[in-house]
């Protein structure tokens, strides 16, 4: 009998406020944060609003993202952060930048390493790593 | 520019253990301690004169809070006025900072700053095997695999630097091997017995691209420390002071990752505050101590800092001589790159490795030229907050 490994990489733990982040991930929705006061986009989720001029508390809600954007910066990271990514090395860790303004830590995934660029387009896709979570990943886009 | 701290204060001792791979069965308290008593007595003090203290939370890992209270009672010195610094790399500037102003302002006289740091697994908490993540910024970054030790953040700014400003490793390298030359010359380095080329670097293995490994601090166990006092009291002691002339910190993110250019180190608030406080421009910096996690670390500091332009720091490290006995003498013990990096404690031993310069105690890597205005930078996280002080002989006030 054989059976699939257990998923042994660190998993999100959500808080009240990330737990609609997470909630639309399972369904393959990218969501982040916005100010209805101020119109300030929020990412990591939050319960005050981190605008500049802004005091806003519960004003933050929740918006769909496009799932497009471009490679803010990368690295291909050759050693692993923990046990859980040993066979994955070298693999891509990115921080992209969403169309919407906001940006978060990724990974980019399904290419050649060489085509990898600062600029370039990506996309959101989906890697449902246990039954419980599900985490957006990126690729180039044509 | 309020400058009242300028000159108030100075850094009168200085005690710091060589920095080890590991040092087994030695926790974060015990090294600091250590550390701390050869500061307190370089300063030739007792350690009923200390009546201030700043540690580093480090201290706080696995037990909880009240850990100033019990370093405190851990060394048996009673201080009427004891806090923690959560400054990261950037505390052993901010100690030093937080001091000179405690003890402006009359709530002590002997501060004693210092941190200590234990890598042997035993004695510090890891991150649990395949475990769940912490904090609201951690869980959007652990379960992607950022690398140990930061190595991956720095190198998406390195990255994104490149891509800015076109400056690869062959650039970069010149930085490793600069301060391990110093570090030849320091008994106290890590690295003291092994001297690296440029081509050393550039051949050493990728760990996060595009950073190779000798581009990266090496995690060390060890412990630093440092007494600060008022300028009066400094002049019975028995070193030539090491006066505070000004300082200051920025804070531009708590993660790398959701706020502004990340090729935009936050030291540069701290600097303009540091100079315009003490009265000097850069071109006045006679020493350099520049926080040195990563080689990209120190090219965006030495551009947001002043001495040069932003994207131009790869050709002015080409153009200077880095060295102890070079034009612009920079981490004259070997930097942390190759003297060590006892986590916090790694940016406190820049800190007294520019008061040994001021002194002249450098021994072997003494400068030969002037030492009297030296520039101290410190750095936390991944460019989330920075610290600059000026600290100057006697002849600088």
């Amino acid at each position: 009998m054989t059976s699939e490994p257990a998923y042994n990489k660190p998993l999100p733990t959500p808080s009240a406020v990330s737990q609609p982040f997470w909630d639309a991930t399972k369904e393959h929705r990218l969501v982040y944060q916005r100010c209805r006061s101020c119109g300030t986009r929020v990412f990591y989720p939050r319960d005050v609003c981190p605008g500049p001029q802004c005091f806003g508390v519960g004003t933050l809600e929740w918006v769909e993202s496009t799932g497009k954007g471009w490679i803010y910066s990368y690295t291909i990271s050759y050693q692993p952060a923990h046990p859980g990514f040993a066979d994955d090395v070298p693999y891509v860790l990115a921080i992209v930048e969403l169309d919407e303004g906001w940006r978060m830590n990724t990974n980019i995934v399904n290419c050649d390493h060489d085509s990898i660029e600062i600029g370039a387009r990506v996309e959101v896709v989906w890697d449902d790593v246990t039954p419980e979570f599900t985490l957006p990943k990126f690729q180039l886009t044509g | 520019m309020d400058d009242s701290l300028r000159g108030a204060a100075a850094i009168v001792g200085i005690g710091e253990l060589k920095p080890e791979r590991t040092r087994p069965g030695r926790d974060a308290m015990s090294l600091l301690a250590e550390a701390a008593y050869l500061a307190i007595q370089d300063a030739g003090l007792a350690k009923s004169d200390i009546d201030g203290m700043i540690v580093d939370p480090e201290l706080a890992v696995g037990s909880g809070g009240g850990y100033a209270a019990r370093m405190a009672e851990y060394m048996g010195i009673y201080p009427t006025w004891a806090t923690g610094c959560d400054a990261q790399g950037a505390a052993g500037v901010a100690m030093a900072l937080q001091a000179a102003a405690y003890i402006n302002a009359g709530l002590a006289t002997y501060v004693l700053c210092g941190m200590g740091a234990a890598v042997d697994p035993a004695m510090r908490r890891r991150p649990p095997a395949g475990g769940r993540t912490e904090t609201a910024t951690t869980e959007f970054q652990a379960p992607f695999g950022p690398t140990v030790a930061a190595n991956g953040w720095y190198a998406m700014i390195a990255k994104r630097y490149e891509a800015l400003y076109g400056a690869t490793v062959e650039k970069r390298a010149k930085v490793s091997v600069d301060f391990r030359y110093n570090a030849n010359h320091n008994p106290m380095a890590i690295f003291h017995d092994t001297p690296i080329t440029v081509d050393d670097v550039v051949n050493s293995r990728i760990v996060a691209d595009p950073l190779h490994l000798l581009e990266c601090v090496m995690p060390c166990a060890g412990g630093c420390a440092f007494v600060v006092t008022s300028a009066e009291a400094a002049q019975s002691l028995p070193h030539k002071p090491a006066y505070i002339l000004g300082g200051g910190l920025g804070i531009l993110r708590g993660n790398l990752t959701h706020v502004g250019e990340i090729t935009v180190s936050p030291v540069g608030r701290g600097a303009r505050k540091a100079f315009s406080m003490a009265g000097y421009g850069p071109s006045d910096v006679q020493v350099m101590e520049i926080y040195d996690s990563f080689t990209i670390t120190v090219m965006c500091e030495l551009e947001e800092s002043g001495f040069c332009e932003k994207g131009e720091a790869a050709d002015w490290i080409q153009a200077h001589d880095l060295t102890f006995k070079g034009d612009k003498p920079m981490n004259t013990h070997g930097g942390q790159l190759s003297y060590g990096q006892a986590s916090t404690a790694g940016g406190c031993a820049q800190v007294t490795e520019a008061v040994r310069q001021i002194r002249r105690d450098g021994g072997e890597h003494q400068v030969p030229g002037p030492t009297d205005l030296v520039y101290v930078t410190g750095s936390g996280g991944a460019f989330s907050q920075q610290s600059a002080m000026l600290l100057g002989s006697e002849a600088t006030l």
